[in-house]
């Protein structure tokens, strides 16, 4: 409850000021603590490695290069796949998928929740019920059955897969957000700001959403681990949203698992890929949690 | 208002829910571009064999009548054919039902007293080194998807270091006569839900330590053991209680990758399997299955936590 300390019943004319500030301030705390400093290196190494790896690859995704499942074939480094195609190409090939689908994922959930949230935290009464009882129905599926399903019907398509894992977000960042708006709205400045005559979505706006910055970029940090992790996975179950041939590192485990004993590297980078990016991205959302003080790490998912 | 009426109406909640979500999962199959029955038999359907299948599927009937003829089964316990084997969903979904269950139990019955341990211990030992490894070991593995989890499992204890385990099921035989195959995605989805669990408890139990009553027990001299034994583990388990049911319910979910990296048998490589043949009536049906699952779990959640919270059981009264 800092919070409160701070904000002066003056402050309120200029909220955007003070929202730069207070989010700049909040990511120069995070990075203050360990954690933050190693998941970003972290994730800067392999989303690197996503984004510049198809320049450097010796070879292309689809190329064949020896026989298939072969540990040590002549002028490859970790060997071949499945189909003889060359293991460290199609790893560098195969994670700007994962990352791109990610990150469209998390901001459609994590944008799409905080406009819930501004509305349902803010407006109260039949809105906020409705958007609430909506959002329980949406939570009664866990996110991955929620995606297969409707990935079955309108096939892996790329917007299918943003579409129904974004969507898969939406309830549970609203639920969060909701509850941090409705503890900042009752405060004494939003008040006044109601007493200004301020328009309600410019009350939102100014006033509401500069003050969950801390809970939404905890939220997207933790979102987009998730994304990862639901993207890789519908890869791993064949659903990757790619044409048949190309490289994605969900789809490598799934293709060379078979040959785990043979050829371990087929399966084993592409999950190191995916193991590192989402431990990354978790070191960050934690340390941001740790840095906006008063923001308890939840226990579900 | 009684602890009595809370739960019944968190009850009635839970099957308002429920049947709007039946809604939902009938309404998805209406979403299917053409139709059911192409969409099962391919484009290389004859014309004869799709009027038959959407006979059996009576796509021909208005949707408002197939909902509430859908749902009249769920309820009854009939759950419709499979398209792609023409056998009953119920007859596929019996021993795979059996053993999810037996899966996620065994999962529960390990992942729970380990956490507390854990927990408790992290919290006895704050700040220093055991408790930090505890913190950073608990976030690393949070992070980690379960089947990135289980892929370094079945590396380094089925094929390639140790081969200690199988890694797949014999799916030919009931899984209680080959229980080895069980220990790899038991510890898979352990690993996967301790994490929060160890996490609450530590969080719960620093909390309880630094409460006024076991400063007063301490301080009358009871021994610390007792201090910990009686007065600071029952209060703590509470909270941590509804996190044990909430990753439960998370289980339902997380089976569907674990299931189908070890090829076990049950309803999440049963929803992997319909997904990969497309045999939406059979998908629908197991969605409802698991959705039923998280709602029952999920609401257990919420009414332990209104009685294990003496705020929320005051404020309930």
């Amino acid at each position: 409850m800092t919070e409160r300390q701070d904000i002066s019943g003056w402050e309120f004319a200029e909220p955007e000021v003070r929202a730069t500030g207070r989010a700049r301030g909040l990511l120069r705390n995070a990075l203050r603590v360990r954690r933050t400093q190693v998941g970003l290196v972290i994730t800067a190494l392999v989303v690197g490695l996503a984004v510049v790896g198809p320049f450097l690859a010796p070879y292309s995704e689809t190329e064949f290069v020896g026989r298939p499942l072969a540990q040590n074939a002549p002028g490859t480094l970790f060997g071949t796949d499945y189909l003889g195609r060359d293991v460290f190409s199609r790893l560098l090939n195969g994670g700007v998928s994962v990352l791109i689908l990610a990150v469209l994922c998390t901001l459609l959930g994590v944008g799409v929740g905080l406009l819930v949230a501004l509305v349902a935290g803010y407006g109260r009464g039949w809105v906020d019920e409705l958007l609430m009882r909506i959002s329980d129905v949406l939570l009664a599926f866990p996110a991955i059955v929620l995606a297969l399903l409707f990935l079955a019907i309108w096939g892996p398509e790329p917007w299918a897969i943003v579409l129904t894992v974004g969507a898969g977000h939406v309830p549970r960042v609203a639920r969060v957000l909701r509850a941090a708006v409705l503890d900042v709205s009752s405060l004494d400045y939003v008040r006044s700001a109601e007493a200004m005559g301020l328009r309600r979505w410019s009350i939102r706006f100014g006033d509401l959403l500069p003050n969950v910055t801390g809970p939404l970029m905890v939220e997207a940090g933790l979102r987009l681990t998730y994304s990862v992790a639901l993207v890789a996975g519908l890869g791993f179950l064949g659903l990757s949203g790619l044409e048949a041939d190309q490289a994605d590192w969900g789809l490598m485990i799934n293709e060379n698992r078979t040959g785990l004993t043979v050829q371990p590297w087929a399966v084993l980078l592409p999950v190191l890929a995916i193991g590192l990016l989402t431990i990354g991205t978790n070191l960050v959302a934690d340390g941001i949690a740790r840095a906006a003080a008063g923001i308890e790490r939840r226990a579900d998912r | 208002m009684t602890i009595g009426r809370v739960v019944v109406r968190r009850l009635a909640a839970g099957v308002l829910t429920l049947l709007v979500v039946s809604g939902v999962v009938f309404a998805a199959g209406l979403l299917l571009p053409g139709d059911a029955a192409r969409a099962v038999l391919g484009r290389t359907a004859t014309p004869e064999r799709l009027e038959a299948l959407r006979q059996q599927m009576h796509l021909d009937d208005p949707p408002l009548g197939r909902y509430w003829s859908w749902i009249g089964d769920l309820a009854t316990g009939n759950l419709g054919d499979s398209v792609i084997t023409q056998q009953p969903v119920t007859q596929l979904i019996g021993e795979r039902a059996t053993n999810s269950v037996l899966l996620m139990v065994l999962a529960a019955l390990v992942a729970t007293p380990l956490s507390i341990l854990l927990g408790t211990w992290s919290a006895l030992r704050r700040d220093r080194l055991a408790d930090h490894a505890t913190s950073l070991g608990t976030l690393v593995l949070a992070s980690l998807p379960e089947f990135v989890t289980g892929v370094v499992l079945l590396f380094l204890f089925s094929t390639v270091v140790f081969r200690w385990f199988p890694a797949v099921t014999d799916a030919t035989r009931p899984v209680l006569e080959q229980p080895a195959v069980l220990v790899l995605p038991t510890v898979t989805l352990v690993l996967a839900v301790s994490p929060y669990i160890t996490r609450m408890m530590r969080a719960t139990m620093l909390e309880v330590l630094d409460s006024e009553y076991v400063h007063q027990a301490r301080l009358k001299g009871v021994p610390e053991r007792t201090v910990l034994l009686r007065h600071a583990l029952p209060n703590s388990i509470g909270p941590v209680a509804q996190v044990v049911a909430l990753q439960l319910a998370w289980l339902a979910g997380g089976i569907v990758l674990v299931e189908t990296l070890f090829a076990y048998p049950g309803i999440g490589e049963g929803i992997f399997q319909a997904v990969d043949n497309r045999d939406i009536p059979t998908l629908q049906a197991l969605v409802m299955l698991v959705a039923a699952f998280y709602v029952v779990v999920n609401l257990l959640a919420d009414v332990i936590g209104v009685l294990a919270n003496p705020r929320l059981r005051a404020g309930a009264r």
